[in-house]
């Protein structure tokens, strides 16, 4: 084997412990919950004793822990995540459905903030101005201002006011723009401060020097040249940006009525909706890990040399 | 040392005055922010009401006054607890040997992988809704950070010369990291600190915006925020101001912070001579 497939298998491996681990402590939490499982799905109706004993029954409550513990790691190994207490479906099912709109809306907003970071950064970097004064306080502005209240400003002026953009769902092309601005809003800062010390640090190198001599415009040597090694300390942060967009359409999704992960995990929240909540969290850990591995091996593959650093 | 600029001037005494709201909310609103008054329902901004009213007639200046407790409680309190866990589990993957501190680390690589926001969602989701629980909840998912940089400041700390003094006088393993080591760890803790008590404001409110925070009537800009989403036709101040509340009160954190961190900057206390 190659030290590249064995270091694979190797952070393969481990990630299963750490997806068998993250299950764990989301099967753990589930016991600890106070309140009884059959009374929240019932849904607070107080049941007779053989309905109560049946539902008992049927969610496996009356074994005894270490069975449904086993019970539930195996029907992890199936990809069988139970069956949600409020939507009465199976939690793989709703999840695989709910999937693809926050998708669209996390790759809208990563593209919007990708874009616009890009653009201030090439336009500041390595200039002393006031407009890069402003830039810099338009950063700290965007990495202080809580996203839910950006949506909220979004929707009273463009949607409520002027009536440019729909105020609820809407699948259309249109009813997208703000969910994805307001997402954005949150990521341009941090991107814009990580592209402009990328760029500075390259438009310092050799190549940038002699791309000038040979006549090539600044415009072009920023954008053709500096950019792309700006933007490799962008592959570091892609955990932080899955998380961020993740964690973000949460709030996003309830605020512009989207449909899509995110809100299906605030209302099993609010709702106590227990195994569609663990499903979330076991899908969560499980892209996460894969994201890392990832990550590391895009490393290996942009700088060889990474391969001493990480094991 | 360096001149104290005008906006971090501004910026400390915007921060103590949130801490004064917090503490004697009644100095800088005479209102109950929980008296209902129908009659003067959705009212906009006036000399009555300087922020105007909600739907229930209750005056949002005062309410956003108060509100300064609940957020500023979970924005400290949550960071006290991720500091309190960081020390402890920075340390000790420090201080305990190889296998222990390649396990924590495991441990913590994997929770600092995840989003804050989702982990905090899942704690909440097991303690149930409220100001404690938020802090609580806030506080785990912040704490992996501190635990990184607690142990590196350990493992570059425990190399200075006075730490070898220490250990060739006899000083023992717990001693010298919690007499020696964590002591000089102290200044770049204490500005991730200061910094992160701006970001868990905003996780609080975001809790609470999702009505996961304090129980109502418990005047809170996140869920004020969330209360006035649902009146944004008849009245825009409901909404606005409680969000202008917490993106000043998180500005003036973050340049205090930054500033420390560029005092702070080139004085490790790590440093072998």
């Amino acid at each position: 084997m190659t030290p590249t497939a064995r270091w694979l298998a190797r952070r393969l491996a481990l990630s299963v412990l750490v997806v068998v681990g993250a299950a764990t402590v989301a099967f753990g939490a589930l016991q600890i919950v106070p309140g009884d499982p059959v009374h929240v799905m019932m849904g607070g109706a107080a049941p007779s004793p053989e309905v109560y004993q049946q539902t008992r029954h049927e969610l496996g409550y009356d074994r005894p822990l270490p069975v449904r513990y086993g019970r539930f790691l195996g029907q992890l190994l199936r990809g069988d995540l139970g069956r949600s207490y409020q939507l009465h479906r199976p939690v793989a099912e709703v999840i695989g459905s709910q999937l693809w709109p926050t998708v669209q809306l996390a790759l809208a907003a990563f593209g919007l903030a990708f874009v616009a970071a890009a653009a201030l950064a090439v336009a500041t970097a390595g200039r002393r101005s006031g407009w890069r004064r402003l830039s810099s306080a338009a950063e700290l502005v965007m990495i202080s201002t809580p996203g839910f209240w950006v949506g909220v400003l979004l929707l009273t002026a463009f949607s409520f006011r002027l009536q440019l953009f729909p105020v609820a769902g809407g699948d259309s092309l249109e009813g997208i723009v703000l969910p994805a601005v307001t997402l954005a809003l949150g990521l341009i800062g941090v991107f814009a401060q990580v592209m402009r010390e990328g760029l500075e640090r390259a438009l310092e190198q050799p190549f940038v020097l002699s791309a000038r001599a040979r006549g090539t415009g600044e415009t072009a040597v920023r954008l053709r040249h500096a950019l792309r090694h700006a933007l490799i300390p962008m592959v570091t942060l892609a955990g932080w940006i899955v998380g961020t967009l993740l964690g973000g359409a949460v709030l996003v999704e309830t605020i512009f009525s989207r449909e899509g992960l995110g809100r299906i995990t605030a209302t099993a929240i609010a709702g106590r909706d227990l195994p569609l909540v663990t499903g979330v969290a076991v899908v969560a850990a499980t892209i996460f890990t894969l994201l890392n591995i990832a990550v590391d091996l895009l490393y290996r593959v942009i700088d060889p040399r990474m391969k001493e650093v990480i094991r | 040392m360096r001149r104290i600029g005008p906006g971090v001037a501004i910026s400390a005494l915007l921060v103590a005055l949130v801490g004064l709201a917090a503490i004697w909310p009644g100095l800088l609103a005479r209102a109950d922010p929980n008296a209902v008054e129908p009659v003067d329902a959705l009212l906009g901004p006036s000399g009555a009401h300087w922020f105007g009213t909600d739907q229930l007639g209750r005056d949002v200046y005062s309410r956003v006054v108060h509100g300064a407790r609940v957020s500023l409680f979970i924005g400290v309190g949550a960071t006290a607890i991720a500091l309190l866990l960081g020390c402890l589990v920075g340390m000790l993957a420090a201080a305990c040997g190889r296998l222990v501190d390649e396990i924590l680390m495991q441990i913590t690589d994997v929770l600092l992988s995840f989003p804050g926001l989702l982990l905090s969602l899942l704690v909440v989701a097991v303690l149930g809704p409220s100001s404690t629980n938020a802090a609580i909840a806030i506080g785990l998912s912040s704490a992996p950070g501190f635990a990184r940089l607690v142990r590196g400041e350990a493992l570059v700390i425990r190399q200075a010369g006075y730490v070898r003094t220490a250990v060739t006088f006899g000083a023992g393993r717990a001693r010298v990291h919690l007499r020696h080591v964590l002591p000089n760890a102290f200044a770049p803790l204490l500005v991730l600190a200061l910094l992160s008590v701006g970001a868990a404001v905003i996780a609080g409110s975001s809790l609470s915006f999702l009505g996961l925070g304090p129980r109502v009537p418990t005047a809170e800009w996140g869920s004020m925020l969330a209360q006035g989403k649902d009146f944004l036709t008849i009245s825009w101040a409901m909404a606005v101001f409680p969000g202008l509340a917490i993106t000043v009160t998180v500005i003036a954190i973050n340049i205090v912070g930054r500033d420390l961190q560029r005092r702070f900057e080139g004085r490790h206390p790590g440093g072998t001579f």
